[in-house]
């Protein structure tokens, strides 16, 4: 699904920040991306997410090379991909059930279509309740959980979180961390950077460490 | 599977959604007053040059449709009897249809208002004027009629007015030129404006256009959702610039009507007639408008192609 050929990254003329990777993503497979604060982790993961480009090696997506890909077509790849950044990045002017329902509007679905399946996902991470309140006004937990529920509504092939249980309690992290197994498991590959070693004890998955630009991997 | 807490049910009812550029987030205020603005001087300048070339191409026609002869008085020649012989002279060339010499007493009023009345023209050499009006459609051997004329007064001279038509015609030609100038500069600035207040708004959404990348959005659909709102803006201007130049025409004669007997307003009466429009000037400036909101919808959309491209 995902293969990374002897990858490099620089921003502008600075040093490489990623240097030499190597790895294959399975579809259907489940990983911890982990390192320690500034090891390149979310760059990592905007390459994954093709909102960077690589300075050097072959990224291939779904079986494109990613280089050769226009706008549009990286535009048709996001689609398969979904996304949930540590700054959440949801819209402060729609509502909850808005901003979960996103990806369908941009697909064009009807409103219709696709209601029960964001109310039920919305009741799923606890935001019954909070689907018609404007991100404003939401906690940070709860910000956190509607940008995870935007990202796994279209049910992506592949699924990148940065940090997602970062900003809420334990109990909620641990119900977050099994919504993302049972992605996994109807087949999702799931990539979640993080460097909360208590979240990663809880199941046991493939680990991608990167450390001073290089990737290690502990299957 | 629910890992929810217990909660109420939500039904599941239709919603409004919200638009996903709010439309509060454009300045739009500013935009549509400037299509406005460039809207209403565009709508004047071609109303005015439309204006301009009808009245024009009235008095071409007028003038282009007669000759003039004069004959000057000359030493032992009888005024009088060379101004008949000419009026014969006309009257057997073919293609004129009307030919009226001025009297004496004719042309002493025509001069009236440079030497006063109570003129005796036997004391000045004052030429006469013999009008001819020609069939319309006819081509006139004018070489011929000046040697014809000449053999009856040798003191006359035949005017087919080419002269002041030609003259006409390149102030006529020159008017239409600035008038596509000034809609040229126009219609630049309108451009020059709406890509200023594109850019503003894509920057001011900017978080907006970043979120629907991440979602898959591609620019085809960022950029129409904020289309859809300065073509709306555009509309909005040129209708509104548009509306209140052709009412300004429409409401010209009694505007006119202000002035007159004043010298300023008998001068433009003269020269312009009434400020009144055909309805197909009309239909010109309704055109125009649409055609204002349309560039300003194309010069949003090159903008906001070329802006997203920056946008990761």
């Amino acid at each position: 699904m995902v293969r990374f050929e002897n990858v490099g990254l620089r921003y502008g003329l600075g040093p490489e920040i990623l240097r030499d990777l190597n790895f294959l993503i399975p579809a259907h497979s489940f990983q911890f991306l982990t390192g320690p604060s500034g090891a390149g982790k979310t760059s990592l993961l905007r390459l994954l997410f093709l909102s960077l480009r690589p300075t050097r090696g072959l990224v291939n997506l779904f079986g494109h090379d990613v280089s050769l890909l226009g706008k549009d077509e990286i535009a048709d790849l996001r689609k398969r991909i979904g996304i949930v950044l540590q700054d959440f990045r949801l819209l402060d002017h729609m509502t909850t059930y808005e901003n979960v329902a996103l990806p369908f509007r941009v697909m064009g679905r009807e409103e219709s279509s696709y209601r029960k399946e964001v109310i039920d996902l919305l009741k799923w991470v606890g935001l019954g309740e909070r689907m018609d309140a404007l991100p404003p006004i939401l906690s940070g937990g709860e910000k956190q959980r509607a940008a995870i529920a935007r990202a796994v509504i279209s049910r992506p092939h592949l699924l990148l979180a940065d940090e997602p249980t970062g900003n809420v309690d334990p109990t909620l992290g641990r119900r977050l961390l099994r919504l993302f197994i049972e992605l996994n498991k109807s087949g999702t590959a799931v990539i979640i950077a993080t460097h909360d070693i208590t979240l990663m004890d809880q199941y046991e998955a493939r680990r991608l460490v990167l450390h001073q630009g290089r990737l290690h991997i502990y299957e | 599977m629910d890992l929810g807490r217990e909660r109420p049910q939500v039904p599941a009812r239709a919603r409004n959604l919200s638009p996903i550029v709010p439309r509060a987030s454009i300045a739009g205020r500013a935009l549509v007053a400037v299509v406005a603005i460039m809207t209403f001087l565009a709508s004047i300048t071609t109303g005015t040059v439309l204006l301009i070339s009808a009245s024009a191409a009235e008095w071409q026609s007028e003038v282009a449709s007669e000759i003039t002869i004069q004959v000057r008085p000359a030493p032992a020649r009888d005024i009088d009897r060379d101004t008949a012989a000419v009026t014969e002279a006309m009257r057997a060339q073919s293609g004129i249809i009307e030919i009226r010499p001025f009297t004496k007493d004719e042309s002493a009023k025509l001069l009236e208002p440079w030497l006063g009345s109570g003129l005796s023209l036997d004391e000045l050499p004052v030429p006469r004027v013999i009008v001819a009006r020609v069939q319309p459609g006819t081509t006139l051997d004018l070489a011929a009629l000046r040697r014809r004329v000449s053999a009856v007064s040798p003191s006359a001279s035949v005017d087919d007015h080419r002269a002041w038509i030609e003259r006409m015609r390149s102030m006529t030609g020159a008017t239409v030129i600035a008038g596509i100038g000034i809609l040229a500069l126009v219609i630049v600035a309108t451009i020059i404006s709406v890509s200023f207040a594109t850019r503003g708004a894509m920057a001011a959404n900017r978080p907006i256009v970043e979120v629907l990348h991440f979602v898959g959005a591609g620019d085809r659909y960022i950029a129409n959702r904020f289309l859809r709102h300065f073509l709306r803006l555009g509309l909005q201007g040129g209708v509104t610039g548009g509306g209140i130049a052709m009412l300004m025409f429409g409401f010209s004669e009694s505007i006119a009507g202000w002035f007159s007997g004043t010298p300023v307003g008998d001068q433009f009466v003269a020269l312009l007639g009434t400020f009144s429009l055909r309805p197909s000037g009309y239909l010109v400036l309704a055109a125009q408008a649409v055609l204002i909101a349309a560039i300003t919808a194309w010069a949003s959309r090159r903008t906001l192609f070329a802006t997203l491209d920056d946008i990761e």
